[in-house]
Protein backbone atom coordinates (compact mmCIF):
# COMPACT_ATOMS: atom_id res chain seq x y z
CA UNK A 1 0.00 0.00 0.00
CA UNK A 2 1.47 3.35 -1.19
CA UNK A 3 -1.17 5.07 1.07
CA UNK A 4 0.51 6.39 4.32
CA UNK A 5 -1.19 7.15 7.39
CA UNK A 6 -2.19 10.50 8.10
CA UNK A 7 -1.29 12.25 11.63
CA UNK A 8 -4.27 13.64 13.66
CA UNK A 9 -4.21 17.59 13.79
CA UNK A 10 -3.49 17.46 17.54
CA UNK A 11 -0.50 15.18 16.74
CA UNK A 12 0.64 17.98 14.33
CA UNK A 13 0.24 20.52 16.53
CA UNK A 14 2.10 19.17 19.21
CA UNK A 15 5.18 19.05 16.65
CA UNK A 16 4.91 22.67 15.29
CA UNK A 17 4.65 23.24 18.96
CA UNK A 18 7.73 21.18 19.53
CA UNK A 19 9.53 23.19 16.50
CA UNK A 20 8.85 26.57 18.07
CA UNK A 21 9.97 25.72 21.61
CA UNK A 22 13.66 24.07 19.85
CA UNK A 23 14.06 27.34 17.36
CA UNK A 24 13.34 29.08 20.30
CA UNK A 25 16.14 27.76 22.28
CA UNK A 26 18.70 28.38 19.81
CA UNK A 27 18.54 32.01 20.48
CA UNK A 28 18.12 31.69 24.17
CA UNK A 29 19.55 35.34 25.00
CA UNK A 30 16.78 36.95 22.69
CA UNK A 31 14.15 34.96 24.13
CA UNK A 32 14.75 36.07 27.70
CA UNK A 33 14.82 39.50 26.66
CA UNK A 34 11.56 39.48 25.21
CA UNK A 35 10.11 38.26 28.14
CA UNK A 36 11.69 40.06 30.41
CA UNK A 37 10.42 43.12 27.98
CA UNK A 38 6.96 41.79 28.62
CA UNK A 39 7.39 41.39 32.26
CA UNK A 40 8.70 44.72 32.44
CA UNK A 41 5.33 46.18 30.87
CA UNK A 42 3.18 44.04 32.43
CA UNK A 43 4.75 45.91 35.61
CA UNK A 44 4.01 49.17 34.83
CA UNK A 45 0.46 48.34 34.17
CA UNK A 46 0.41 47.08 38.02
CA UNK A 47 2.91 50.12 39.51
CA UNK A 48 -0.22 52.36 37.40
CA UNK A 49 -3.24 50.74 39.24
CA UNK A 50 -1.00 50.34 42.70
CA UNK A 51 -0.44 54.05 43.03
CA UNK A 52 -4.16 54.92 41.74
CA UNK A 53 -5.41 52.53 44.40
CA UNK A 54 -3.03 54.55 46.94
CA UNK A 55 -4.40 57.65 46.46
CA UNK A 56 -8.46 56.89 46.23
CA UNK A 57 -7.94 53.70 48.34
CA UNK A 58 -10.78 52.12 45.92
CA UNK A 59 -12.98 52.85 42.84
CA UNK A 60 -16.86 52.01 42.58
CA UNK A 61 -16.37 49.80 45.26
CA UNK A 62 -13.90 47.37 44.24
CA UNK A 63 -10.20 47.08 46.32
CA UNK A 64 -7.25 47.00 44.95
CA UNK A 65 -6.95 43.41 45.30
CA UNK A 66 -10.30 42.61 43.61
CA UNK A 67 -8.90 45.06 40.69
CA UNK A 68 -5.28 43.09 40.41
CA UNK A 69 -8.26 39.58 40.36
CA UNK A 70 -9.56 40.90 37.67
CA UNK A 71 -6.58 42.48 35.60
CA UNK A 72 -4.57 39.59 36.17
CA UNK A 73 -7.26 36.92 34.93
CA UNK A 74 -7.33 39.10 31.91
CA UNK A 75 -3.96 39.03 31.30
CA UNK A 76 -3.73 35.53 31.70
CA UNK A 77 -6.40 35.11 28.85
CA UNK A 78 -4.77 37.27 26.24
CA UNK A 79 -1.28 36.04 26.65
CA UNK A 80 -2.98 33.02 26.67
CA UNK A 81 -4.80 33.84 23.15
CA UNK A 82 -1.84 35.75 22.08
CA UNK A 83 0.55 32.36 22.60
CA UNK A 84 -1.69 30.41 20.90
CA UNK A 85 -3.10 32.58 18.03
CA UNK A 86 0.16 34.82 16.96
CA UNK A 87 0.24 33.17 13.73
CA UNK A 88 -2.85 35.20 12.67
CA UNK A 89 -1.49 38.12 14.63
CA UNK A 90 1.44 38.24 12.06
CA UNK A 91 -0.70 36.47 9.04
CA UNK A 92 -0.53 40.05 7.54
CA UNK A 93 3.21 39.52 6.30
CA UNK A 94 2.60 35.85 5.65
CA UNK A 95 0.37 37.03 3.01
CA UNK A 96 2.30 39.85 1.61
CA UNK A 97 5.26 37.40 1.39
CA UNK A 98 3.00 34.80 -0.36
CA UNK A 99 4.00 32.00 2.10
CA UNK A 100 -0.09 31.75 2.27
CA UNK A 101 -0.17 30.14 -0.98
CA UNK A 102 2.33 27.58 -0.15
CA UNK A 103 -0.08 26.82 2.90
CA UNK A 104 -3.01 26.29 0.70
CA UNK A 105 -1.16 23.75 -1.34
CA UNK A 106 -0.99 21.32 1.56
CA UNK A 107 -3.70 18.82 2.38
CA UNK A 108 -4.49 19.96 5.90
CA UNK A 109 -6.67 22.73 7.55
CA UNK A 110 -5.34 26.18 6.37
CA UNK A 111 -6.50 27.23 10.41
CA UNK A 112 -4.54 24.46 11.67
CA UNK A 113 -1.11 25.55 9.74
CA UNK A 114 -1.48 29.46 9.89
CA UNK A 115 -1.71 28.21 14.18
CA UNK A 116 0.94 26.26 13.74
CA UNK A 117 3.22 29.13 11.85
CA UNK A 118 4.04 31.32 15.02
CA UNK A 119 3.80 29.96 18.72
CA UNK A 120 4.82 32.66 20.95
CA UNK A 121 6.81 31.26 23.65
CA UNK A 122 8.10 35.02 24.76
CA UNK A 123 4.41 35.64 26.10
CA UNK A 124 5.24 33.39 29.30
CA UNK A 125 6.87 36.90 30.53
CA UNK A 126 3.30 38.42 30.76
CA UNK A 127 2.27 35.27 32.33
CA UNK A 128 4.37 35.38 34.90
CA UNK A 129 3.20 38.97 35.79
CA UNK A 130 0.13 37.95 35.43
CA UNK A 131 0.01 34.90 37.77
CA UNK A 132 1.97 37.00 40.96
CA UNK A 133 -1.02 39.06 40.30
CA UNK A 134 -3.71 36.94 40.97
CA UNK A 135 -1.35 35.15 43.53
CA UNK A 136 -1.68 38.32 45.31
CA UNK A 137 -5.00 39.33 44.59
CA UNK A 138 -6.42 35.44 45.86
CA UNK A 139 -4.61 36.45 49.09
CA UNK A 140 -5.70 39.39 49.43
CA UNK A 141 -9.25 39.95 48.48
CA UNK A 142 -10.96 37.90 50.78
CA UNK A 143 -12.92 35.17 48.39
CA UNK A 144 -13.83 32.46 49.63
CA UNK A 145 -13.06 29.65 47.47
CA UNK A 146 -15.41 26.88 46.60
CA UNK A 147 -15.12 24.29 43.69
CA UNK A 148 -18.19 26.85 41.99
CA UNK A 149 -15.39 29.54 42.36
CA UNK A 150 -12.52 27.57 41.48
CA UNK A 151 -14.53 26.34 37.93
CA UNK A 152 -15.61 29.81 37.28
CA UNK A 153 -11.35 31.02 37.01
CA UNK A 154 -11.25 28.45 34.69
CA UNK A 155 -14.42 28.83 32.92
CA UNK A 156 -13.23 32.53 32.53
CA UNK A 157 -9.53 31.64 31.32
CA UNK A 158 -10.76 29.05 28.44
CA UNK A 159 -13.85 31.85 27.11
CA UNK A 160 -11.10 35.00 27.62
CA UNK A 161 -8.47 32.67 25.20
CA UNK A 162 -11.15 31.48 23.10
CA UNK A 163 -12.43 34.96 22.89
CA UNK A 164 -9.09 36.97 22.45
CA UNK A 165 -8.22 33.81 19.52
CA UNK A 166 -11.39 35.20 17.97
CA UNK A 167 -10.35 38.08 17.43
CA UNK A 168 -7.01 37.47 16.11
CA UNK A 169 -8.67 35.22 13.79
CA UNK A 170 -11.13 38.49 12.57
CA UNK A 171 -7.56 40.14 11.89
CA UNK A 172 -6.80 38.09 9.78
CA UNK A 173 -9.56 37.23 7.84
CA UNK A 174 -9.87 41.02 7.18
CA UNK A 175 -6.47 40.75 5.92
CA UNK A 176 -7.89 38.73 3.20
CA UNK A 177 -9.38 42.07 1.43
CA UNK A 178 -6.84 44.62 2.68
CA UNK A 179 -3.65 42.45 2.26
CA UNK A 180 -1.99 44.52 5.45
CA UNK A 181 -3.05 44.77 9.03
CA UNK A 182 -5.54 47.33 10.35
CA UNK A 183 -4.31 49.36 13.11
CA UNK A 184 -7.48 49.89 14.56
CA UNK A 185 -7.96 46.92 15.58
CA UNK A 186 -5.46 47.32 18.26
CA UNK A 187 -8.44 48.65 20.45
CA UNK A 188 -10.07 45.05 20.42
CA UNK A 189 -6.53 43.55 21.45
CA UNK A 190 -4.58 45.24 22.70
CA UNK A 191 -6.96 48.26 24.13
CA UNK A 192 -8.66 45.46 25.62
CA UNK A 193 -5.40 44.02 27.97
CA UNK A 194 -4.15 47.54 28.56
CA UNK A 195 -8.42 48.70 29.71
CA UNK A 196 -9.47 45.29 30.75
CA UNK A 197 -7.29 45.43 33.98
CA UNK A 198 -10.52 47.42 35.38
CA UNK A 199 -13.91 45.77 35.77
CA UNK A 200 -16.03 46.75 32.28
CA UNK A 201 -18.92 48.83 34.45
CA UNK A 202 -16.23 51.28 35.30
CA UNK A 203 -16.65 52.60 31.76
CA UNK A 204 -20.30 53.02 31.82
CA UNK A 205 -23.51 51.45 31.11
CA UNK A 206 -22.99 52.14 26.97
CA UNK A 207 -19.54 50.00 27.52
CA UNK A 208 -20.70 47.35 29.32
CA UNK A 209 -23.49 46.88 26.54
CA UNK A 210 -20.65 46.84 24.12
CA UNK A 211 -18.69 44.23 25.91
CA UNK A 212 -22.21 41.83 26.29
CA UNK A 213 -23.24 41.55 22.66
CA UNK A 214 -21.39 42.99 20.54
CA UNK A 215 -17.19 41.50 21.27
CA UNK A 216 -18.25 39.77 24.44
CA UNK A 217 -15.17 41.04 27.05
CA UNK A 218 -17.80 41.07 29.81
CA UNK A 219 -18.83 37.83 29.77
CA UNK A 220 -15.06 36.22 30.71
CA UNK A 221 -14.50 39.37 33.03
CA UNK A 222 -17.52 41.63 34.81
CA UNK A 223 -20.20 39.08 35.13
CA UNK A 224 -18.10 36.05 36.60
CA UNK A 225 -16.12 38.54 38.64
CA UNK A 226 -19.51 39.75 40.25
CA UNK A 227 -19.97 36.11 41.51
CA UNK A 228 -16.06 35.21 42.30
CA UNK A 229 -16.23 38.27 44.76
CA UNK A 230 -19.44 37.32 46.38
CA UNK A 231 -21.49 40.64 44.42
CA UNK A 232 -23.98 38.03 43.29
CA UNK A 233 -24.70 34.56 43.72
CA UNK A 234 -26.47 34.28 40.54
CA UNK A 235 -24.86 30.35 39.15
CA UNK A 236 -25.74 31.71 35.59
CA UNK A 237 -22.90 34.00 35.83
CA UNK A 238 -20.33 31.04 36.25
CA UNK A 239 -21.20 29.76 33.36
CA UNK A 240 -21.00 32.54 31.19
CA UNK A 241 -18.05 32.90 29.96
CA UNK A 242 -17.79 29.82 28.70
CA UNK A 243 -21.36 31.21 26.25
CA UNK A 244 -17.92 33.27 25.30
CA UNK A 245 -16.72 30.94 23.03
CA UNK A 246 -19.97 30.52 21.05
CA UNK A 247 -17.94 34.40 19.54
CA UNK A 248 -15.71 31.98 17.70
CA UNK A 249 -18.48 31.45 15.11
CA UNK A 250 -18.50 34.04 13.76
CA UNK A 251 -15.05 34.85 13.98
CA UNK A 252 -14.52 31.31 11.91
CA UNK A 253 -17.64 32.17 9.51
CA UNK A 254 -15.61 35.47 8.48
CA UNK A 255 -12.66 33.81 8.11
CA UNK A 256 -14.17 31.26 5.62
CA UNK A 257 -15.73 33.92 3.76
CA UNK A 258 -12.16 35.76 3.67
CA UNK A 259 -10.61 32.08 2.73
CA UNK A 260 -12.96 32.12 -0.43
CA UNK A 261 -11.87 35.87 -1.42
CA UNK A 262 -8.27 35.11 -1.26
CA UNK A 263 -6.39 36.02 -4.30
CA UNK A 264 -2.83 35.59 -3.82
CA UNK A 265 -0.31 38.95 -3.58
CA UNK A 266 1.67 37.55 -6.51
CA UNK A 267 5.23 37.60 -4.57
CA UNK B 1 31.17 87.44 6.21
CA UNK B 2 33.92 85.93 7.50
CA UNK B 3 35.60 82.64 6.19
CA UNK B 4 35.12 80.78 9.36
CA UNK B 5 31.46 82.47 9.68
CA UNK B 6 30.66 80.84 6.09
CA UNK B 7 32.03 78.07 7.18
CA UNK B 8 29.67 77.10 10.31
CA UNK B 9 26.77 78.84 8.74
CA UNK B 10 27.69 75.87 5.50
CA UNK B 11 27.22 73.13 8.63
CA UNK B 12 24.16 74.40 10.07
CA UNK B 13 22.83 74.32 6.38
CA UNK B 14 23.82 70.54 5.83
CA UNK B 15 21.72 69.29 9.24
CA UNK B 16 19.21 71.52 8.21
CA UNK B 17 18.29 69.95 4.87
CA UNK B 18 18.70 66.75 6.35
CA UNK B 19 16.34 67.12 8.76
CA UNK B 20 13.93 69.00 5.76
CA UNK B 21 14.50 65.71 3.77
CA UNK B 22 13.55 63.63 6.74
CA UNK B 23 10.55 65.65 7.94
CA UNK B 24 8.98 65.63 4.40
CA UNK B 25 9.60 61.92 4.02
CA UNK B 26 7.70 61.54 7.51
CA UNK B 27 4.57 63.60 6.14
CA UNK B 28 4.07 60.78 3.70
CA UNK B 29 2.87 58.25 6.01
CA UNK B 30 -0.69 60.09 5.58
CA UNK B 31 -2.97 56.33 6.09
CA UNK B 32 -0.54 55.16 8.69
CA UNK B 33 -1.33 58.11 10.77
CA UNK B 34 -4.73 58.42 10.25
CA UNK B 35 -4.96 55.20 11.42
CA UNK B 36 -3.14 56.02 14.87
CA UNK B 37 -5.50 58.97 15.30
CA UNK B 38 -8.60 56.68 15.88
CA UNK B 39 -6.45 54.27 17.77
CA UNK B 40 -4.99 57.08 19.95
CA UNK B 41 -8.54 59.12 20.59
CA UNK B 42 -9.88 55.66 21.93
CA UNK B 43 -7.06 55.44 24.17
CA UNK B 44 -7.06 58.56 25.58
CA UNK B 45 -11.46 58.60 25.90
CA UNK B 46 -11.33 55.25 27.88
CA UNK B 47 -8.07 57.04 30.05
CA UNK B 48 -10.21 59.63 30.84
CA UNK B 49 -13.31 56.76 31.95
CA UNK B 50 -10.76 55.43 34.33
CA UNK B 51 -9.84 58.56 35.75
CA UNK B 52 -13.03 59.69 35.46
CA UNK B 53 -14.01 56.33 37.66
CA UNK B 54 -11.84 57.47 40.38
CA UNK B 55 -12.81 60.73 40.82
CA UNK B 56 -16.40 60.02 41.34
CA UNK B 57 -15.26 57.05 44.40
CA UNK B 58 -13.53 59.84 45.73
CA UNK B 59 -13.42 63.63 44.54
CA UNK B 60 -11.57 65.06 47.22
CA UNK B 61 -8.66 62.86 46.41
CA UNK B 62 -8.12 64.28 43.11
CA UNK B 63 -5.14 66.14 42.63
CA UNK B 64 -6.20 68.54 39.67
CA UNK B 65 -9.47 69.68 38.57
CA UNK B 66 -11.66 66.98 35.93
CA UNK B 67 -10.63 69.34 33.30
CA UNK B 68 -6.61 69.46 34.13
CA UNK B 69 -6.87 66.13 33.69
CA UNK B 70 -8.34 65.68 30.61
CA UNK B 71 -6.13 68.13 28.99
CA UNK B 72 -3.47 66.15 29.93
CA UNK B 73 -4.79 63.02 28.33
CA UNK B 74 -5.68 64.61 25.46
CA UNK B 75 -2.13 66.54 24.60
CA UNK B 76 -0.77 62.94 25.56
CA UNK B 77 -2.30 61.11 22.87
CA UNK B 78 -1.85 64.65 20.45
CA UNK B 79 1.87 64.50 20.77
CA UNK B 80 2.89 60.74 21.61
CA UNK B 81 5.63 60.97 18.72
CA UNK B 82 7.03 63.58 20.26
CA UNK B 83 7.90 62.08 23.81
CA UNK B 84 7.59 58.29 23.74
CA UNK B 85 11.12 57.21 23.97
CA UNK B 86 9.96 53.66 22.58
CA UNK B 87 9.53 55.21 19.24
CA UNK B 88 13.19 55.51 18.19
CA UNK B 89 14.62 54.59 14.48
CA UNK B 90 15.04 50.95 13.79
CA UNK B 91 17.55 52.03 10.82
CA UNK B 92 19.75 53.74 13.39
CA UNK B 93 20.36 50.64 15.66
CA UNK B 94 20.25 48.30 12.34
CA UNK B 95 23.02 50.17 11.11
CA UNK B 96 25.07 50.22 14.34
CA UNK B 97 24.56 46.35 14.61
CA UNK B 98 25.28 45.06 11.12
CA UNK B 99 28.34 47.47 10.60
CA UNK B 100 26.24 49.90 8.01
CA UNK B 101 27.43 52.61 10.48
CA UNK B 102 30.79 52.73 8.60
CA UNK B 103 29.94 53.99 5.46
CA UNK B 104 27.75 57.09 7.94
CA UNK B 105 31.11 57.76 9.42
CA UNK B 106 32.64 58.10 6.05
CA UNK B 107 30.64 61.28 5.16
CA UNK B 108 31.77 64.56 6.23
CA UNK B 109 28.83 64.82 8.68
CA UNK B 110 28.93 64.31 12.55
CA UNK B 111 27.29 61.42 13.53
CA UNK B 112 25.84 62.48 16.73
CA UNK B 113 24.31 65.70 15.05
CA UNK B 114 23.01 64.00 12.07
CA UNK B 115 21.28 61.51 13.89
CA UNK B 116 19.52 64.15 16.23
CA UNK B 117 18.19 65.96 13.22
CA UNK B 118 16.91 63.16 12.15
CA UNK B 119 15.40 62.44 14.95
CA UNK B 120 13.69 65.30 15.59
CA UNK B 121 12.72 65.80 12.22
CA UNK B 122 10.57 61.79 12.26
CA UNK B 123 9.16 62.88 15.73
CA UNK B 124 8.23 66.13 14.68
CA UNK B 125 6.36 65.54 11.19
CA UNK B 126 4.60 62.57 13.08
CA UNK B 127 3.48 64.23 16.09
CA UNK B 128 2.53 67.32 13.52
CA UNK B 129 0.17 64.85 11.12
CA UNK B 130 -1.61 63.32 13.98
CA UNK B 131 -1.62 65.67 16.54
CA UNK B 132 -4.34 68.20 14.93
CA UNK B 133 -7.34 65.92 14.15
CA UNK B 134 -7.04 64.28 17.81
CA UNK B 135 -6.85 68.09 18.92
CA UNK B 136 -9.91 69.33 17.21
CA UNK B 137 -12.13 66.07 17.71
CA UNK B 138 -11.36 66.36 21.64
CA UNK B 139 -11.92 70.16 21.93
CA UNK B 140 -15.67 69.63 20.71
CA UNK B 141 -16.46 66.99 23.33
CA UNK B 142 -19.03 67.56 25.78
CA UNK B 143 -18.14 68.37 29.54
CA UNK B 144 -16.14 65.70 31.20
CA UNK B 145 -14.33 64.92 28.09
CA UNK B 146 -13.71 68.04 26.28
CA UNK B 147 -9.93 69.54 25.71
CA UNK B 148 -10.54 72.72 27.24
CA UNK B 149 -8.36 75.70 25.97
CA UNK B 150 -5.00 76.47 27.18
CA UNK B 151 -5.54 78.38 30.55
CA UNK B 152 -4.29 81.59 29.26
CA UNK B 153 -1.97 83.54 26.48
CA UNK B 154 1.32 83.19 28.49
CA UNK B 155 0.52 79.42 29.44
CA UNK B 156 -0.04 78.67 25.85
CA UNK B 157 3.48 80.52 24.66
CA UNK B 158 5.26 78.50 26.95
CA UNK B 159 3.46 75.55 26.57
CA UNK B 160 5.08 75.47 22.95
CA UNK B 161 8.22 76.36 24.57
CA UNK B 162 8.57 73.76 26.82
CA UNK B 163 6.93 71.62 24.27
CA UNK B 164 10.10 72.17 22.42
CA UNK B 165 12.37 71.76 24.50
CA UNK B 166 10.34 68.58 25.68
CA UNK B 167 11.15 66.85 22.83
CA UNK B 168 14.80 67.71 22.28
CA UNK B 169 15.04 65.80 25.58
CA UNK B 170 13.40 63.05 24.89
CA UNK B 171 15.72 63.14 21.72
CA UNK B 172 19.04 63.58 23.44
CA UNK B 173 17.83 60.66 26.15
CA UNK B 174 17.50 58.22 22.93
CA UNK B 175 20.67 59.31 21.26
CA UNK B 176 22.52 57.91 24.80
CA UNK B 177 20.80 54.95 23.77
CA UNK B 178 21.62 54.42 20.31
CA UNK B 179 25.29 55.63 21.54
CA UNK B 180 25.54 52.34 24.22
CA UNK B 181 24.03 50.59 20.90
CA UNK B 182 27.84 50.42 19.80
CA UNK B 183 28.72 48.49 23.11
CA UNK B 184 26.56 45.88 22.70
CA UNK B 185 25.78 42.60 20.22
CA UNK B 186 21.94 43.26 20.35
CA UNK B 187 20.08 46.41 21.60
CA UNK B 188 17.57 45.02 22.36
CA UNK B 189 17.36 44.55 25.99
CA UNK B 190 18.26 47.71 26.37
CA UNK B 191 15.73 49.55 24.50
CA UNK B 192 13.45 47.39 26.58
CA UNK B 193 14.48 48.48 29.90
CA UNK B 194 14.73 52.36 28.76
CA UNK B 195 11.45 52.68 26.95
CA UNK B 196 9.71 50.77 29.99
CA UNK B 197 11.18 52.86 32.62
CA UNK B 198 10.86 56.27 31.23
CA UNK B 199 6.91 55.26 30.19
CA UNK B 200 6.63 55.21 34.14
CA UNK B 201 9.31 57.91 35.36
CA UNK B 202 7.84 60.45 32.82
CA UNK B 203 4.45 59.96 33.52
CA UNK B 204 2.76 58.39 30.67
CA UNK B 205 1.11 55.73 33.05
CA UNK B 206 -0.29 58.18 35.20
CA UNK B 207 0.50 61.98 35.56
CA UNK B 208 3.31 62.89 37.98
CA UNK B 209 0.67 64.99 40.30
CA UNK B 210 -1.02 60.93 41.31
CA UNK B 211 1.95 59.89 42.63
CA UNK B 212 2.82 60.24 46.69
CA UNK B 213 4.80 63.83 47.48
CA UNK B 214 7.63 62.60 48.16
CA UNK B 215 7.72 60.06 45.37
CA UNK B 216 6.86 63.09 42.91
CA UNK B 217 9.65 65.10 44.05
CA UNK B 218 11.89 62.79 43.38
CA UNK B 219 10.66 62.21 39.86
CA UNK B 220 10.08 65.86 39.45
CA UNK B 221 13.70 66.39 39.51
CA UNK B 222 14.98 63.47 37.12
CA UNK B 223 15.34 64.30 33.53
CA UNK B 224 12.38 62.37 32.65
CA UNK B 225 9.64 65.11 33.97
CA UNK B 226 11.40 67.02 31.68
CA UNK B 227 10.03 65.86 28.64
CA UNK B 228 6.37 65.48 28.41
CA UNK B 229 5.32 66.42 32.37
CA UNK B 230 6.30 70.47 32.45
CA UNK B 231 4.59 71.21 28.50
CA UNK B 232 1.36 69.08 29.27
CA UNK B 233 1.04 70.64 33.10
CA UNK B 234 1.63 74.29 31.85
CA UNK B 235 -1.14 74.02 29.58
CA UNK B 236 -3.87 73.33 31.95
CA UNK B 237 -1.72 75.60 34.63
CA UNK B 238 -1.27 72.69 37.53
CA UNK B 239 2.60 74.65 36.45
CA UNK B 240 1.95 78.56 36.88
CA UNK B 241 3.91 81.31 37.75
CA UNK B 242 7.68 81.05 38.98
CA UNK B 243 7.06 77.26 38.95
CA UNK B 244 7.61 77.75 34.83
CA UNK B 245 10.70 79.31 34.92
CA UNK B 246 11.99 76.67 37.65
CA UNK B 247 10.58 73.50 35.27
CA UNK B 248 12.24 75.18 31.98
CA UNK B 249 15.31 75.80 33.55
CA UNK B 250 15.68 72.10 34.64
CA UNK B 251 14.84 71.18 31.13
CA UNK B 252 17.57 73.19 30.02
CA UNK B 253 19.56 71.85 32.45
CA UNK B 254 19.04 68.12 31.18
CA UNK B 255 18.67 68.81 27.86
CA UNK B 256 22.75 70.31 28.17
CA UNK B 257 23.12 67.42 30.29
CA UNK B 258 21.85 64.72 28.10
CA UNK B 259 23.91 65.83 25.06
CA UNK B 260 26.93 66.17 26.38
CA UNK B 261 26.33 62.41 28.06
CA UNK B 262 25.37 61.52 24.85
CA UNK B 263 28.43 63.07 23.04
CA UNK B 264 30.85 61.91 25.19
CA UNK B 265 29.55 58.30 25.09
CA UNK B 266 29.96 58.50 21.10
CA UNK B 267 33.23 59.76 21.51
CA UNK B 268 34.26 57.11 23.17
CA UNK B 269 32.25 54.54 20.90
CA UNK B 270 34.07 55.81 18.02
CA UNK B 271 37.68 55.47 19.48
CA UNK B 272 36.22 51.60 20.36
CA UNK B 273 34.77 50.96 16.81
CA UNK B 274 36.35 48.40 14.98
CA UNK B 275 34.73 47.60 11.78
CA UNK B 276 35.17 43.98 10.68
CA UNK B 277 34.92 44.24 7.20
CA UNK B 278 32.74 42.07 5.40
Amino acid sequence: MEKTKKISGAKLYRRYLSIHVRSVMQYKASFWMTTVGQFLTSLNMLLGVYFMFRRFGSVKGYTFSEVLLCSSIMLMEYSLGECIARGFDTFPAMVRKGGFDRVMTRPRSAVLQVLGSNIELTRVGRMTMAVIMFVYGISHSGVHWSAGRVMTVIFMLIGGTALFCGIFLIYAALCFYTLDGLEFMNILTDGAREYGKYPVNLYGKRMLQFCTFAVPYALVQYYPLTYLTGRSDNLFTMFLPLLATVFLIPCYLLWRVGLRHYQSSGS
Amino acid sequence: MTIAGLKKNKTYQKYASFFRLRFVMGLQYRAAALAGVVTQFMWGFLEIKVFLAFEQSSPAAFPMTFGQLAAYEWLQQAFLAFFMAWMMEPEIFECITDGNVSYELCRPVDLYHMWFARSMATRLSRGLLRCFPILTVAALLPAPYRLMPPCSLSAAVWFVITMLLGLSVTVALCMIIYMLTFFTVSSLGLRLVFSCAVEFLQGAVIPLPFFPPTLQRIMERLPFASMQNVPLLIYSGSISGAAIWRAAGLQIFWLAALILIGKNIGRYAMKKTTVQGG
